[in-house]
């Protein structure tokens, strides 16, 4: 339809050698390690070495998955009850739900350790009223916990969004067809808020399976998930190649487990956020 | 039922702001206890601000997270247009698909990934210098800090400005750029007169977020800093790897209430606008 | 070539995704005109619009203006300016700014700008709204903005892209006067796009009737209401039974079983030809006095006159008439001369004219659907 303004068409030239720079390539080097020796040859020893890992491996998944899943339990619900409130305090709410997701991960982690800690005010109400002393911190609930905790705003969110796009006339007609309401509930609300629900696992799901300093902070130190691996292999290793064979499993790890979610909700198209 | 749903409401969002809470709290105890406030005290904020370290840590906070949302608002600001304009199907495809790569990515790979095309750069730029004979031991690390910084913390931010640009485009009334060159504008003061108006909320949202992101970001800083450019949340980070530091816990404590500050102009300055237009919607009912 | 030819069109053709939306449109648009293209939507007339405008460039073909080739010239290079369908004013600028926007770009002084502003303000009747938020202004405030932005750059050639569309009826027709009356006043040439037969009728020196990407007719209002050259047109304007019939010879044509007098002729003897005859034309008189009768098979009420179905031996007939007819009796139909118009035989010959299946709510629905469609 348009007629061909250089203008227009040179606008994301910046972007794509940008991206092709600072995207692709990254991603084609994270490949390229994961492949190769130290002498720089061809080499499947990196990934052949990650049986090594498999532990790990199997622990972050598990424990990402639980969070996910208590999240998705805890945040159904909420998004639920905020789309349902007023609009004035829908407005307060959002802003209370999004301050949480600005404030740095990093300082959220602590605060929260702040509060478990051995010597932290719910440890110390336990003492106080003749429970026996609590060592949260270094538990995998706390690891669990951490990740619940700060990730759960990312689970509300986007169902939060998909729920007040919902078009009443939808519900209204439900109830007229018979629905009673958890009919409605299982039949109209949460298949149109399915959109919603796929992003919000996805966006904690991702960051749960790849954190290292909750593990770090929270696990005490006990728990070596992939993000661990991955960080001390970059940190401390001498060369990068194991740290980048794990950085790539762990990267088509996440995208079969997005594939296989695809599949089970067709929705797929609305993934992103 | 309508009770036992605001109880809900209530009791999470507790639990989420209880931590923060309790941060904001205990950086004000005079001693130094998590769990006994004995009295009220602004000890450990002096005690932070006699540290030179966190003044720089400040410092290179601001002027990464400034630079990095800039240039990112900039490139991200062209880049939605280019892609809102693209003619073929395929190209916007890409271009979208592209941009969502380090959003759906875990920031641990996107960290690790630049730092690796960092390191291979150096030792690129090592062997070239070797070739040339210009320097037999070049050592690159001195690259690592403002600028690998600026590069990751741009690529970060690029999808969320397009992301909140993007959408204006689409919404903008594709007329307005035709009056506009009807009207005898150029192109470039096309897009400076009339488009650019048009999508400046979306703009400046995709600043605001670009800005928020860079000062918290800790997982990709951390890949691609060196010892000697720290910002806050890195700073945190090494203070606090062996033991816990109160004055850590008013920074913290600062950090969380500029952060808040600056989501509520976002959304006051949001509402206001929102309202001025229900207004105009209500002057125009009036007058017909 | 005639000197007061302004805009020159010449062999034109233009393609999305290998759907031709014009085949080989040529047109001369001469200077102080008031041009309006008519046709349904998807008929190329807004294509044909905005390749003069300069936001198509043709596949083929050439666009002139004053005799210069300016297919790749611009739309800011182009003393040409536009109305938009949806007035597309500026949202963060004020009356005063939008107005102005041309003569600021063009960087006038500002004294200059504040006078023609003012005056072209009075000339669309909205003195008092410089100041005021386009945002709060009703359609039709927003549409003589719009007018008065495109007019103060004193562009050769006004493009109109259907103006009147979003506006309610009563609104429409004072829009109507206005803008005839403008255009005399300032003597530029309007080029007009619209689906509305009624409308490019009573505002127009020349219509172009288009239909598939091809111009069938051009002329004036009067001229494609008494002479349309094929079914398409004669349907298109206005209302027509359109009827197959026979020429005997100049000015005899045998039609529904009988043979009448006209006043056409220069076809050859015996040629089969499409006969178009106005509702408004025909007389409903006694059965024995007519020269067709037919039964009314249905009658309704339109406040100056009624209208009325007439099946003659299958073929249903509209007729207005001021005189009512019950439905089922038989009345005979008489035609004058100069009523029956012949036609050549087209393309369109036996798609339109049958009122058999004539329905109002459903000529108006796909009206509607018409408005909406048409980008």
């Amino acid at each position: 339809m348009k007629k061909k303004f250089s203008f227009e068409r040179l606008a994301a030239s910046p972007y794509v050698v940008w991206s092709l720079l600072f995207i692709i390539a990254p991603l084609l080097f994270v490949a390229y390690f994961a492949f190769t020796d130290s002498d720089g040859g061809f080499s499947f020893q990196n990934i052949a070495s990650l049986g090594a890992y498999s532990k790990t491996f199997v622990m972050s998944l598990g424990f990402s998955l639980i969070a996910t899943t208590v999240c998705f339990l805890i945040g159904y619900p909420l998004a639920y009850c905020m789309a349902r409130t007023s609009e004035r305090t829908r407005s307060v709410l959002m802003i209370l739900l999004m301050l949480p997701m600005w404030i740095s991960l990093l300082i959220r982690t602590y605060s929260l350790m702040a509060l478990l800690d051995n010597g932290g005010l719910i440890s110390s109400f336990l003492v106080d009223h003749g429970f026996e002393k609590l060592n949260f911190i270094g538990t995998e609930a706390a690891v669990i916990l951490g990740m619940i905790y700060d990730f759960l705003p990312y689970m509300v969110m986007p169902i939060y969004t998909s729920m007040t796009k919902l078009d009443n006339r939808y519900l209204e007609a439900a109830a007229d067809l018979g629905c009673n309401g958890p009919k409605t509930l299982f039949r109209v609300i949460f298949p149109l808020t399915m959109p919603g629900v796929v992003s919000g696992i996805t966006m904690v799901f991702v960051p749960s399976i790849s954190t290292f300093y909750i593990s770090q902070k929270l696990g005490g130190g006990c728990f070596d998930l992939i993000g661990d691996t991955i960080e001390r292999q970059f940190q401390n290793a001498v060369t990068y190649h194991t740290g980048a064979a794990v950085s790539l499993v762990m990267m088509i790890l996440i995208l079969l487990s997005l594939a296989i979610m695809n599949k089970f909700s067709d929705s797929g198209e609305d993934i992103i956020v | 039922m309508k009770f036992l749903s605001k109880c809900y409401i209530f009791i999470i969002f507790a639990i989420l702001y209880a931590p923060i809470f309790v941060v904001v709290l205990f950086s004000f105890n005079e001693s130094e206890s998590l769990s006994n406030f004995s009295g009220f005290s602004l000890y450990w904020y002096q005690e932070l601000f006699r540290d030179g370290d966190a003044f720089s840590a400040l410092k290179n906070s601001l002027l990464l997270a400034v630079s990095s949302s800039a240039l990112a608002t900039v490139i991200g600001t062209f880049a939605a247009l280019g892609i809102a304009r693209a003619r073929k199907k395929w190209t916007k495809q890409i271009m979208e698909s592209v941009a969502n790569i380090p959003m759906m990515n875990p920031d641990i790979v996107t960290g690790v990934s630049m730092m690796l095309l960092f390191v291979g750069f150096v030792s690129l730029l090592g062997w070239l210098l070797r070739v040339l004979n210009l320097s037999q031991n070049f050592d690159g690390s001195y690259l690592f800090g403002f600028w690998t910084m600026l590069i990751a913390h741009t690529t970060f931010n690029l999808p969320y400005v397009i992301l909140s640009v993007l959408p204006k485009f689409r919404q903008m009334d594709k007329n307005l750029t035709e009056a506009a060159l009807d009207l005898g504008c150029t192109p470039l003061q096309t897009f400076f007169r009339v488009e650019l108006p048009s999508i400046l909320p979306g703009v400046l949202s995709g600043l605001m977020m670009s800005f928020t992101l860079s000062l918290d970001d800790f997982v990709i800083s951390h890949f691609v800093s060196s010892p000697d450019f720290k910002t806050l949340p890195l700073y945190i980070y090494t203070q606090t790897a062996h033991e816990v530091k109160f004055s850590m816990y008013a920074l913290c404590a600062l950090m969380i209430v500029v952060i808040a500050g600056l989501l509520l102009t976002v959304n006051l300055a949001g509402s206001i606008g929102e309202r001025k237009q229900r207004k105009d919607a209500h002057a125009k009912g009036g007058s017909k | 070539m005639n000197k007061d030819v302004l805009i020159q069109l010449k062999g034109i053709s233009k393609a999305y995704d290998g759907e031709v939306v014009l085949d080989n449109i040529s047109l001369e648009i001469h200077d102080k005109e008031f041009i309006t293209l008519l046709g349904p939507s998807g008929c190329g007339k807004t294509t044909t619009l905005r390749i003069i405008g300069g936001f198509e460039t043709p596949d083929e073909g050439d666009v002139f203006f004053d005799g210069e080739r300016i297919n790749d010239l611009p739309p800011y290079r182009r003393q040409v300016n536009t109305v938009f369908q949806r007035y597309a004013l500026f949202p963060h600028l004020n009356v005063f700014d939008n107005i102005a926007f041309g003569l600021r770009i063009q960087k006038r002084k500002g004294e200059e700008i504040r006078e023609r502003v003012k005056e072209m303000l009075a000339l669309v009747n909205l003195r008092g709204f410089e100041r005021r938020r386009v945002s709060t202004l009703s359609g039709g405030q927003q549409q003589r903005v719009a007018i008065a932005r495109a007019l103060i750059n004193q562009p050769k050639v006004l493009l109109l892209d259907e103006p009147l569309a979003a506006l309610d009826l009563k609104l429409r027709k004072d829009m109507q006067n206005e803008l005839k009356n403008i255009q005399q006043k300032t003597g530029i040439t309007f080029i007009y796009v619209t689906h509305d037969q009624e409308e490019a009728l009573s505002m127009s020196n020349t219509v172009v009737v288009m239909a598939h990407g091809r111009i069938q007719q051009i002329g004036t209002p009067t001229d494609i209401y008494n002479e349309p050259v094929n079914a398409f047109v004669a349907d298109f304007i206005g209302e027509s039974n359109i009827v197959d019939g026979v020429m005997l010879a100049d000015r005899r044509v045998r039609l529904a079983g009988h043979t009448f007098d006209c006043v056409d002729g220069g076809f050859g003897k015996n040629e089969p030809v499409d006969v178009v005859i106005r509702p408004e034309d025909v007389d409903v008189v006694k059965v024995d006095a007519g020269q067709l009768c037919g039964t009314v098979t249905g009658v309704t009420f339109k406040g100056v006159h009624y209208e009325i179905i007439v099946d003659v031996a299958g073929f249903k007939w509209m007729i207005q008439t001021t005189d009512f007819v019950a439905e089922g009796e038989t009345i005979g139909l008489s035609i004058d001369p100069d009523a029956i118009h012949i036609m050549k035989k087209s393309e369109f010959s036996g798609m339109f004219g049958d009122y058999s299946s004539f329905s109002d709510e459903l000529d108006k629905l796909s009206d509607a659907s018409e408005g909406v469609e048409e980008e």
